[in-house]
């Protein structure tokens, strides 16, 4: 493997162009100064109460399962220029999905073209024949998609960015973007007054728009909500800030009914019309007459309202047979198919398990492979070939043996890393990026997204319920 | 709004100000407890202090002996007790974090801090060698939730809810403070003025002042009356003063123009309640007050605000299913 590609350093002497003014300041900084600015951002984290839920977990004095998740004090710098090619190919790949996912439900052209086999849309375990047939309005489904993105070394020791990974269901972490920015404005105000930081803070604003836009055509004022799964999901900090952002209303399951295939809320003045619902809860939740019958957490009859056009659920039902592992390696198709364009954002070679050549590969190297499960997130269910051990690697070998089609496979690339702040000094640590991509009358982000950070030595899990943290993301004016 | 933001809202703002008081009895209690006095009548202080809150069963079970320290440990820091200033502030906390988004950054962060110290002063029990100096953290906690959603917050819908809770809350406080005070000492009510000996008078004395201290309404009464501590006029101060900030009075004032900022369709008769209580206070007298039993009073009153919390949980914050 080659060594990672680091963000600021090209190499022990040099630092890249975009990083000097920073390094310049860092290295003006007095150690106990950023010390004490460390602390202070944990105490300002816990006060303000972002905290994330670890299912299962309990804290020190035992009552609830709140952690903050650590926060880096060192940005991570992108140059205008890459941002700009980027954002470019972000827009054009998340153009491509949204008419994937309304092909799926329609016509299914892409199938009839051979460019993707038919079972593997249609025995999908995210396919919703519930779907087939359904107008959204403008034809857009996934209203709001998470691109996780790496950077990996190239041979001459340049970078290149891929996408590792699309999430099209309800992707997070955008609050923490948000706060992240907050928190470095506060604690290194002279910092900004030095940089040109794009600025992110309108985020709440375009989000808001994006979903006033896809509201039912009949609907002139649009009451939009949030809905979330409740103050013990561990994205709950998340679900309750952006309502409070965009100034709607935050909405439990309990809190809607559906009544002649309209959405309303119970409120202190009576029932309200529901037009556009930001959910927080995945589809098998929504509506316990159509899919799990258990589930408190949606609303019975929301499909029926949905499917009579009278609401909109944002993202869409049925967004995941197309963010799924075994859908990834087809997205450059996609964008030749359905666009007609060169993919600007690449892919990372990727091994499809269920193909006999590509199994008797992963097979024989399962030891410098990374695989995962179809259908795993959150950094479960996967295996970093390197840094396992025989026995992890030979219980993977039977699992993947036991079930090809549920497993993909793909070249250990290292993740870039950026100095961070660990207990012995400062040290680089693996980081990716997600931006966040807003689709609704029109393609709209905000400059960069959120940063991972493993904070691990060696470990390239940047999920916080494993240990992750973020870091601040700066797009530098050129 | 939504009604179960309103149903938070309003238990937030009721726990916070049940801490409060809270702090605010175990206070007087503790002063009392430094004066010399019989063993007994200390003990009968604590025992009244957990009959208020209807714990006396409770306690006997798991700690027995009644010790200021046990039940100062009972009411401040047991997990296990659902009163406790331990459990009130966390309640407040997890309903403020339930509808974050509903409150000002102000409000929560506050309510959050609040819980946050309070389980860092309380995580050894040192807080036991000066328990007054807890008590008064947490009536200061509380003035600040109070004042910071005053300060802060837009005057909606949500800003009416968190009054209601406050001042429901409150008028069962103040009126449960008084019925275990003046229950306790019913056999020398008026033991002081019949001019049994010059102790009885300064025992009165220390009782009576406790409980206005409890209420903050010791200063209060010397400029109301300019006169000596007598009890009616306590059961006076607290009960009908409109401008005593603790008097019943006082919280069904509020109770009452918060209710009318919400009223709906199905409200009519929940406020009707409200008014007439109100009205019954405004146009009371504490004579006729205390020719009918105080203790007799104060139990319509105690049961009247439990009718009105009733309705004003089905009225508006778990409403009916459509």
């Amino acid at each position: 493997m080659r060594p990672a590609f680091d963000e600021m350093r090209a190499d022990s002497h040099t630092v890249r162009e975009h990083y000097r003014g920073y390094d310049r300041w860092l290295g003006q900084q007095p150690n106990d100064v950023m010390l004490s600015r460390r602390e202070e951002a944990e105490v300002i984290f816990r006060r303000v109460g972002i905290t994330f839920a670890v299912y299962g977990a309990k804290d020190e004095d035992g009552h609830g399962n709140e952690r903050l998740i650590p926060f880096d004090l060192i940005p991570r710098v992108i140059p205008s220029h890459e941002w700009v090619e980027m954002e470019k190919g972000l827009a054009q790949r998340v153009a491509a999905l949204n008419r994937f996912i309304h092909d799926v439900y329609h016509d299914q052209e892409i199938i009839k073209a051979g460019h993707v086999p038919a079972e593997q849309i249609l025995k999908n375990a995210q396919f919703r024949p519930e779907m087939m047939g359904v107008d959204v309005p403008g034809g857009i489904y996934s209203h709001i998609s998470g691109i996780d993105i790496i950077r990996a070394a190239n041979t001459d020791g340049s970078g290149s960015y891929y996408v590792l990974e699309d999430n099209l269901r309800v992707p997070s972490g955008v609050s923490y973007m948000l706060e992240d920015r907050k928190m470095m404005m506060r604690l290194f105000p002279e910092l900004f007054s030095q940089h040109r930081v794009a600025p992110v803070a309108h985020y709440p604003d375009l989000l808001l728009e994006t979903l006033r836009s896809v509201a039912p055509a009949s609907v002139n004022e649009p009451t939009v909500v949030v809905l979330t799964p409740g103050m013990h999901n561990s994205a709950y900090f998340e679900h309750a800030f952006l309502a409070q952002q965009m100034g709607i209303e935050l909405v439990e399951g309990q809190d809607l009914f559906v009544k002649d295939n309209f959405v309303y809320m119970r409120t202190t003045q009576g029932p309200k019309r529901v037009d556009v619902i930001y959910r927080r809860v995945d589809d098998d939740f929504l509506d316990p007459e159509v899919f799990r019958k258990d589930s408190t957490l949606g609303c019975a009859g929301l499909l029926r309202a949905y499917r009579a056009g009278n609401v909109t659920l944002s993202n869409a039902i049925g967004t995941g047979v197309a963010d799924d592992k075994s859908i990834y390696p087809y997205v450059p198709k996609m964008i030749e198919f359905y666009l007609g364009e060169k993919p600007i954002l690449h892919n990372v070679p990727t091994y499809l398990c269920r193909e006999a050549d590509d199994l008797k590969y992963v097979m024989a190297n399962l030891h410098e492979l990374v695989v995962k499960e179809v259908h795993g997130a959150g950094g479960y269910g996967m295996l970093i070939g390197p840094a396992a051990t025989k026995a992890e690697i030979e219980d993977f070998r039977k699992a993947v043996q036991a079930n090809p089609s549920g497993y993909i496979a793909q070249p250990t690339l290292s993740l870039s890393t950026c100095p961070t702040y660990v207990e012995s000094g400062i040290a680089p640590r693996h980081i990716d990026l997600r931006p966040f991509v807003l689709s609704g009358k029109e393609v709209q982000m905000v400059p960069g997204g959120l940063t991972r950070v493993a904070l691990k030595e060696g470990s390239l899990v940047v999920n916080s319920s494993q240990g992750g943290g973020t870091k601040d993301t700066w797009v530098l004016e050129d | 709004m939504l009604s179960r933001t309103a149903d938070h809202l309003f238990w937030m703002a009721r726990y916070m100000e049940r801490a409060e008081n809270t702090a605010r009895m175990l206070d007087v209690n503790y002063q009392a407890s430094l004066l010399p006095q019989a063993a007994d009548a200390a003990e009968k202080g604590w025992k009244g202090l957990l009959g208020i809150s209807e714990l006396t069963g409770d306690f006997a079970k798991n700690y027995g002996a009644v010790t200021p320290d046990n039940v100062m440990r009972y009411m401040v820091s047991d997990a296990q007790n659902g009163s406790s200033i331990r459990n009130c502030l966390q309640a407040a906390r997890e309903n403020a974090r339930a509808v974050r988004g509903t409150l000002t950054t102000e409000v929560w962060e506050t309510q959050n801090q609040t819980w946050l110290e309070f389980q860092r002063m309380v995580a050894s029990e040192s807080f036991l060698r000066d328990p007054s100096n807890l008590f008064e953290w947490v009536k200061f906690r509380s003035h600040l939730s109070r004042g910071v959603t005053v300060g802060t917050m837009l005057q909606d819908e949500a800003f009416h809810f968190l009054r209601i809770g406050s001042f429901l809350e409150r008028a069962d406080n103040t009126a449960r403070l008084l019925d275990v005070k003046f229950h306790a000492v019913e056999s020398e009510y008026y033991g002081g003025s019949n001019g049994s000996g010059a102790k009885d008078i300064e025992v009165d004395f220390y009782h009576w002042s406790g409980i206005l201290r409890s209420v903050s309404g010791f200063e209060v009464y010397r400029k109301a009356y300019r006169n000596v501590i007598r009890p009616e006029k306590v059961a006076e101060l607290l009960i009908l003063r409109p401008d005593m900030p603790r008097s019943l009075a006082a919280c069904m004032h509020e109770v009452v123009t918060n209710l009318k900022m919400v009223a709906n369709e199905q409200s009519t008769e929940t406020l009707r309640r409200a008014g007439r209580l109100q009205a019954d206070l405004q146009y009371g007298r504490i004579d006729e007050i205390l020719a009918t039993g105080l203790h007799a009073y104060l139990t319509q009153f105690l049961d009247r605000v439990g009718t009105l919390g009733v309705g004003i949980s089905r009225d508006f914050l778990v409403p009916v299913a459509a």
